[in-house]
Parts: structure tokens; C-alpha cells; sequence
């Protein structure tokens, strides 16, 4: 059986997030054929529907209004609940971004339907689709389906499902007026802490520093190395701890979980709650003084060295190449 | 102030998993309370010294979670609840531990609810804010800060790294992240005390709840275990020589640049 599936794209820095093209493409496994229908919430979002259609989409319903300027469960679950009344669909998918996380579960509550979170993969299609997830802090995995029939709600992990190719397509995009009232969170500010470009939870590359680093300063030719390969600095609970950068950056089981292509872990002793956080990387490598250290046992390319040599010369190489 | 902490008990990632049979096998492995809801349990004994009123630590599961609840009476809750579902629930999911805790809370008039942003086993997020959303109240997740002044709630939530500042009103369920606090160790006094404090056991039927009503929505069909990766190469020779050879591996081989 094919299914009607709603995506919620996200902006962030006014730019589509890379896991809205991911959420489409799982949406399409979903489908088995029927149709994808992308919604996107916020003051002025229009714009970015035409490149939701380029990526699968084959219909796009923007909701605009003043207080969807900033997200709050209030005004987006309002949103989005007028969607689903209107639009009466099978299945749901949403990123596990911070906005994901947030929602999903109150969507989930209003339809009274399981709801499968941080899912990695799909095995098969339509009705016979089932989700893999990690659990256990990425020590395990699982295998969910939705036991009975019902909306399958799902969200996806950052960096595990591929996008489809983008193609010029069209597909209407429609806007829906809904009256968002009573939000009880006013958003004040946004202090912003993590680094401009990247984001760490989507980069295909990351550049870890841990307390090997030493200090602020040392974290300079990590960036010099991620920027070049237009990735993103990440970090250990020890460099942060030290003070050498800020919590934002912090990989493992209480900071992001990430998925690049490529984790270069560098003076990072490996940690079992920092693996929590990386672990299922595509490839890692270990830069390391010390041989008997831990991070070698996940690595796939180890150079045991001193890091202010290593990193240094890596840059100077991809440069040559590159 | 009248608050709650959802408190869940989990298997200690440190602990080496072993899956037999598609499950994870619990014996003699180490159980702790899940640490986002330390932090939960920290910030409630802070908000009632600083406000009065009553921290309940509430959990679902059987016999065994007595343990952690005790540990959170020592760290200084006053009451402790077990729902013991051992006997009622075959299959639990997310929309059935809401479910639950949403039915015991609905009539407790609670000004605040804490609970952990993530449990570090089945790592969904998804319970405290279902549990909101049954009992009809606000809630604010991952935060890092929390003041009550009078009627105004003033919260600092971690989104994605960054730091987002808002306002809101009691009642109100948040979600702990790290940096919210530092949680206390059990002190010994607070251990002798914690034996004297009341914890109160609940089946389903002393919350009117049928079986059928919590059915898990979600069905696991297996759990395994990542396969194992090859063992790493460590590369050998003079550093630039290694670079160059790394770099060469991670186009060619590797493919990811
Ligand atoms: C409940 C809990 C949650 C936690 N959550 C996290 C988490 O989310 N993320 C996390 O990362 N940690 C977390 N930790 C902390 C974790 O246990 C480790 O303490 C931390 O990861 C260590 O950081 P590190 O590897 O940078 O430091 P260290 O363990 O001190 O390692 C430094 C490494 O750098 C190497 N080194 C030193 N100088 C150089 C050099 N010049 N060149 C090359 N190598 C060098 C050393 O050989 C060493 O291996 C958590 C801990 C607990 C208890
Ligand atoms: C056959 C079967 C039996 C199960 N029996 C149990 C069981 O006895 N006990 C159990 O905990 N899980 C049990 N589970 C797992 C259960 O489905 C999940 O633990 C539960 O749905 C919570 O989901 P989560 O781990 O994703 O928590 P999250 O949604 O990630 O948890 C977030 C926060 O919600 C609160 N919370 C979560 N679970 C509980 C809870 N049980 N009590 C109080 N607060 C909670 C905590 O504050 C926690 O930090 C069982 C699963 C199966 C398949």
C-alpha cells in the first residue's frame, strides 16, 4: 500500500537545511509512488519551495505568518496540525534537528501515533517499510515498524539518507492561512555560540580537537584544515572542559551526534562517551600521540604523531591535491 | 511549589552490550538513573529550596527501579512513585510510558514538571513532551536555565549549540540538558533519610487504566549489534611520508574526499 507523506523542510540562515532533502527522499521510500507534499512554517518561506520540488517534493504548502518568525511548539504545532487537517496524511516525516525533536512528539501525541525517532535507515517501501535506529547511544541498533495502521511518523537523522539528485522539476506551491494565537513562549533572543558556515550536525567533515589541542590558539590549524575541506570544527568534553572552546562544539553522548563522511579525531583519547558521539562515522581517523590510545580501535587510518606536525602538513597536502 | 520529576531508570552505556535471543541482556549489568534526569532530579530540589513546596520523583517499571528512586529521595526528593507495569504491560513504547505518567499526573495539580531531554538507552525524546501535550500544559525542552520570578518562568534552552533565551508561565514541563547543573551526590544523612521517606506503589488499576489503552503503538522487530569494523591501519614511516599516504587513502581508497 503507497502512502500520502507530509515533510517539514527546515531554514536555517536562510538556507535550506540539508536534512529537509534527506527527509524527502525518505518520504519518497514511504510513499511507494504516491505523492510527497513538503510544508515549510515561518514569517517569509515561500521562496524556498521551488527547491524542495528540485529535490523530490512534489508539492510544496508554505504557512507564513508573524509569529512563526521563531520557532515555538505553540505556533508550529499549530501550523503544521492545520496542514495535516487539510492535507489527512499517511505518513510524516520530519529531520531530527532541535525543531524536530521538539515537535515531533506533541504532533504525535495530537494524532495518537507511534512515533519512530532518529531513524538512520528504511529497509523497503510503501506499507513494508521498516526503520533502523540507533539505541543504547549508538552501541546498538533497532529494527521499528508501526504495529498497526495509523499515520507512520518518523524522523530522520541528520547525514544518513542520501537526498535524491536535484532536478529541474515544477510543482505547485500554495500557501495556507492559519491564525497561530495564544503562544506561550515568548522568545527573547538567540545568543549564537556555534560557528558561522558548517553546521556540525550536517558537515561532511569534521575536524575534532580534543584536550591534546591545548589551548584556544591550538584549535587554529583544525580550522585552517575544516574550512579547506569545507567541513566543521568539532570537539571533545575534555577541550571543553578546559576551556580551549565552547560547549557548542562538543561530539559524544551529552553533546551532538554526528555522521560525517570523514571525522578526523585529533589529541582525543577516545572516550566511550565521545564515541557515543561519532562512532558511526563514515571513515575516522585518529591523529594521536600515544599509540595505545583508544581512538585507534575505531579509527580506519591511524597516524600515531604529535598534532601541531600532523595537522599542519595534512593541510599543505589536501592543498597540493585539492 | 508543587513538583515533579519523571525519573528512568537505564542500563549504564559504559556497560558492554550483549544481545542474545534480539535483546539486549540485562543481567548483571549496571543500572543508573538516566543522567539527564539527575540533572531534572537537581534542578527540582534547587527550585523547592528556593520556592517551598514538594519534589515527587514518578517512574515506571518494576520492582528493580525502587533503587534509583531511593538514590533520588537521598539526593533529597520528599516522595518517591513507582508504577510497577511488570505485570500488565508485554510491549512499552513511548506513547505508552506518556500515557501512563500523563493519567497518574493529570489530577496533581503540579506547577512543574522535569524530565530528562533524552533516556540514553532508547534515546527517542519523545516522553516529555507527550506528556505535556496529554496534560495540556506548556513545555520547554534541552534547557540549560531556569529562574521563576513571581508568575514569569525565564529559561535558557541549548538549540543545536546555540543559546536561546525565553519567557514563559507555570505550570510547565522542561526537559534537562547538560549544563543545567551540577547534580549532588547522595550524602550519607540524605541515605538514612531517603530509607524513611515515602515510596508509593501503583499498578494500572489504581489508575483506572486499561490494558488495551496502552498498547504500544510500535512494534521492535530486532536488536542488534553494529557490525563489527575492521581493525584500523596505522600507518608507518616519516610523518610527511604518512600524511601524503593518508591523504591518498581517504581519494582513493576511502573515497570521501
Ligand atoms: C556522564 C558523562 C558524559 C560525558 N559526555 C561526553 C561527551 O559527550 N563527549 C566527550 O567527548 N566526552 C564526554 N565525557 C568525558 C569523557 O569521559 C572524557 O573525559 C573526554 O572525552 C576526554 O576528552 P579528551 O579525549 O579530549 O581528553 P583526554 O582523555 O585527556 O585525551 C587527550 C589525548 O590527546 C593526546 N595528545 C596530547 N597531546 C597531543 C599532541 N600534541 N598530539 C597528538 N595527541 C596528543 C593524548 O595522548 C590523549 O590521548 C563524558 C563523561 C561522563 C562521565
Ligand atoms: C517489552 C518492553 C518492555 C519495556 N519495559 C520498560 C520498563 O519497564 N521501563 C522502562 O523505562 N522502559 C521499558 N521499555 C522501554 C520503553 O518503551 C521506553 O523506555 C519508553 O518508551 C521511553 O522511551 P525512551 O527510552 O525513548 O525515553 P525518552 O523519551 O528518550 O525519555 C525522555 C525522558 O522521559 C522520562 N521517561 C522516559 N521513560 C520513563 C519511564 N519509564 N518512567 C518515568 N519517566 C520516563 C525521563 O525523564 C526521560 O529522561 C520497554 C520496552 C519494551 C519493548
Amino acid at each position: 500500500m503507497s502512502k500520502k507523506v507530509l515533510v517539514l523542510g527546515e531554514t536555517r540562515e536562510g538556507a535550506l537545511r540539508n536534512v529537509s532533502f534527506e527527509a524527502i527522499a525518505a518520504a519518497k521510500k514511504i510513499s511507494g509512488g504516491r505523492e510527497v507534499v513538503a510544508v515549510l512554517l515561518g514569517e517569509a518561506v515561500s521562496e524556498f519551495g521551488n527547491e524542495l520540488i528540485a529535490y523530490g517534493a512534489d508539492r510544496v504548502i508554505t504557512v507564513e505568518h508573524p509569529h512563526l518568525k521563531s520557532y515555538t511548539s505553540d505556533g508550529y504545532g499549530q501550523a503544521f496540525m492545520a496542514v495535516v487537517d487539510q492535507e489527512q496524511p499517511e505518513a510524516i516525516v520530519f529531520g531530527h534537528t532541535a525543531v524536530g525533536k521538539d515537535l515531533s512528539p506533541k504532533i504525535a501525541s495530537k494524532l495518537q501515533t507511534g512515533l519512530i525517532s532518529d531513524v538512520t535507515d528504511i529497509e523497503g517501501e510503501g506499507a513494508d517499510a521498516v526503520f533502523i535506529r540507533p539505541i543504547y547511544s549508538g552501541k546498538a541498533f533497532e529494527k521499528v515498524k508501526l504495529k498497526e495502521d495509523g499515520v507512520v511518523f518518523i524522523s530522520v537523522r541528520p547525514n544518513n539518507i542520501a537526498p535524491l539528485e536535484r532536478e529541474e522539476r515544477s510543482g505547485d506551491v500554495s500557501s495556507l492561512s492559519v491564525d497561530i494565537t495564544n503562544l506561550r513562549t515568548i522568545i527573547k533572543n538567540v545568543v549564537r555560540k556555534s560557528a558561522e558556515g558548517v553546521d556540525l550536525s550536517e558537515a561532511k567533515v569534521i575536524i575534532a580537537g580534543g584536550r591534546g589541542v591545548k589551548s584556544k590558539d591550538g584549535f587554529e590549524p583544525l580550522q585552517e584544515l575544516a574550512d579547506l575541506l569545507g567541513g566543521a570544527v568539532g570537539a571533545s568534553r575534555g577541550a571543553c572542559d578546559a576551556d580551549y572552546c565552547d560547549y557548542s562544539l562538543q561530539i559524544g553522548q551529552t553533546g551532538k551526534v554526528v555522521t560525517p563522511d570523514l571525522y578526523i579525531a585529533a589529541g582525543i583519547s577516545g572516550a566511550i562517551q565521545h564515541m557515543a558521539g561519532m562512532s558511526n562515522s563514515k571513515v575516522i581517523v585518529a591523529i594521536n600521540k600515544d599509540p595505545e590510545a583508544n581512538i585507534f580501535k575505531v579509527a580506519d587510518y591511524g597516524i600515531v604523531g604529535d598534532l601541531f606536525d600532523v595537522i599542519p602538513l595534512l593541510t599543505e597536502e589536501f592543498k597540493k591535491v585539492m | 511549589m508543587n513538583i515533579y520529576v519523571l525519573v528512568k531508570r537505564t542500563f549504564d552505556t559504559e556497560e558492554k552490550l550483549v544481545v542474545s535471543g534480539g535483546q539486549i541482556q540485562e543481567d548483571g549489568a549496571e543500572f543508573i538513573i538516566n543522567p539527564y534526569d539527575e540533572y531534572a532530579i537537581e534542578e527540582a530540589i534547587t527550585v523547592r529550596d528556593a520556592h517551598g513546596g514538594e519534589v515527587t520523583v514518578v517512574t515506571i517499571g518494576d520492582e528493580e527501579a525502587e533503587k534509583q528512586l531511593r538514590t533520588a529521595l537521598a539526593m533529597g526528593a520528599d516522595k518517591a512513585v513507582l508504577i510497577n507495569t511488570e505485570d500488565d504491560v508485554e510491549e512499552m513504547d513511548q506513547f505508552t510510558a506518556a500515557y501512563i505518567l500523563a493519567e497518574y499526573l493529570k489530577d496533581k495539580e503540579a506547577d512543574l514538571i522535569l524530565a530528562g531531554n533524552v533516556a540514553i538507552d532508547g534515546g527517542s525524546g519523545q516522553v516529555g513532551p507527550r506528556v505535556a501535550d496529554l496534560l495540556d500544559i506548556n513545555y520547554v525542552t534541552t534547557i540549560t536555565s531556569l529562574e521563576i520570578e513571581g508568575e514569569t518562568v525565564k529559561i535558557v534552552r541549548d538549540i543545536e549549540g546555540d543559546a536561546e533565551e525565553l519567557e514563559t508561565s507555570l505550570p510547565l514541563l522542561v526537559t534537562a540538558q547538560q549544563g543545567l547543573n551540577e547534580p549532588r551526590y547522595p550524602s550519607l544523612p540524605g541515605i538514612m533519610k531517603a530509607k524513611k521517606k515515602p515510596l508509593e506503589e501503583l499498578e494500572l488499576d489504581d489508575l483506572d487504566i486499561d490494558e488495551e489503552d496502552v498498547e504500544a503503538k510500535t512494534e521492535t522487530i530486532e536488536v542488534y549489534l553494529p557490525p563489527k569494523k575492521q581493525a584500523g591501519r596505522i600507518l608507518e614511516g616519516e610523518i610527511p611520508s604518512q600524511v601524503s599516504e593518508l591523504v591518498s587513502l581517504l581519494r582513493s581508497e576511502a573515497k570521501v574526499i
